[in-house]
Parts: C-alpha cells; structure tokens; sequence
C-alpha cells in the first residue's frame, strides 16, 4: 500500500495509520511534523509545486520500498495556511519488523525536507512575513541516506 | 540555426514574489543553453527578474518536473521551474 497527500484540510493521523496496521505487518513506525510557534509565529504557510509534488513524494516512497521490505508506505502533506500546533505532515511505514519501520520512516521524513518542492513561509504577531530559509542541518541528515 | 522552442517557467516563493509572476511563456533558442544561461540571458527582462536572480547560488531548480543543477542544458524540456532551496516537511 502506497498512498501520497497534498492536500490543504486537516488529517487524522489515527485515521491513517489504523490503515498501515491493517495491513498485517506486525510494525507501524510514523512521524507528525506540527507548526511550532517560535518567535511569536502565528502563521505557517506551505506553497508547493502541484504535480511534482506528488511525483516527487510518491518517488520517495517508491525508494523506501526498494530498500526496505515494507508492507505500506503513507506520507501526507498539508499546503496552505496552517496555526500553531496544527499537524504539517504525517509519514508512516508498516512493516514485519520494528527496525525496517523506523528506519525506512526516518529515511522519508529527512529525504522529504531536502528532496520535495515545498516552501514554508512565516507569518509573526508583528506583522512580518518571511520566507523560511533551508537548513545545512536538513541536507546533512538526508546525505545520511546515500549509499 | 535550431527551431525556436516555447518553454513554460514557473517561479515559486519569493522568486515568485520578485518577478511578480508565477508564471510565463519564453520563447527562443534555448536547446543549447544551460539553465544559468538562460536566467543570466533572461535577468534583463524587468527589475523583478534582476532582483530575482541576482544571486543563482540561491536558486534551485526543476527541468520537466525533476529536480536539476543550474548547469543542466535546457535541452528539449518544456518546463523549467525557478525556486529557492526548498523548506517542506
């Protein structure tokens, strides 16, 4: 089971990952990025490039399964404006073993912030609007992945 | 002398924001370009695309939907996308 999301209303992740456990595997990893208020943050907006997008998730996934014996594959990605607290992104992995799991889910969530067309922008309590600037911190962790 | 060849960019974020565009339609000989080439060629158009690419070490790119170095030939792609490092996740 492949399923990719972007898609600008809320998700469950429950929702989502009851689907993974149904598939029988014995383990279901997942990570939920959620909007941080840092700095007086009040808004995050996520601006993507439709069609690639999804190209590229569903690419990253397809990657996962080739590395990793996974039954199910979910990765979800909201785009548009989103408050504090609010859920950003949800990966999730099933498989018959915990290490494939976790692993295969981090690999997902590091590759993703290098290696999908999206782009976050801040909006503050003063007024400010600012692009968010990429991190050298999030290319390191996704070159962990090369082999 | 090569046909000319209609290549749609779409510029993203505050690329987009600079050019006051998300999108147009160029039309010339660029099989032979790279894509620095093109945006070098292309910052004259109005101050937005000077401002927006004054600096192509901060920009990023996609040719036909993939992700690709500003030194890739434009070739016969017919989409070219112009970006900042991308922030998802």
């Amino acid at each position: 089971m492949r399923v990719v999301r972007v898609q600008p209303d809320p998700f469950d992740p429950g929702v989502e990952l009851a689907a993974l456990e149904a598939l029988g595997g014995g383990a279901v990893a997942s990570f939920t990025g959620l909007v941080r208020g840092d700095g007086g943050l009040v808004e995050l907006e996520l601006e993507h490039y439709p069609g690639m997008t999804e190209a590229a998730l569903t690419q990253l996934a397809e990657e996962a399964c080739a590395r990793w014996p996974l039954a199910g594959v979910v990765i979800v990605h909201r785009v548009g404006p989103m408050q504090v607290g609010e859920r950003i992104v949800l990966v999730g992995t099933a498989s018959p073993h915990r290490a494939a799991a976790l692993e295969a889910c981090a690999f997902l969530i590091d590759r993703l912030k290098t290696g999908a067309p999206f782009w976050k922008r801040e909006r503050f309590a003063d007024g400010r609007r600012e692009w968010v600037d990429a991190r050298d911190s999030d290319d390191q962790a996704a070159a962990r992945w090369h082999t | 002398m090569p046909a000319n060849h209609m290549l749609d960019i779409f510029y993203f974020a505050w690329v987009a924001e600079r050019i006051g565009r998300r999108s147009e339609q160029v039309d010339g000989h660029y099989r032979d370009m790279t894509i620095a080439d093109l945006l070098s060629h292309h910052a004259g158009s109005s101050p937005g695309h000077a401002a927006a690419f004054a600096t192509p070490g901060k920009l990023r790119a996609a040719l036909d939907q993939r992700f690709v170095p500003l030194d890739t030939l434009i070739g016969d792609a017919t989409e070219l996308a112009i970006f900042p490092p991308v922030t998802g996740g």
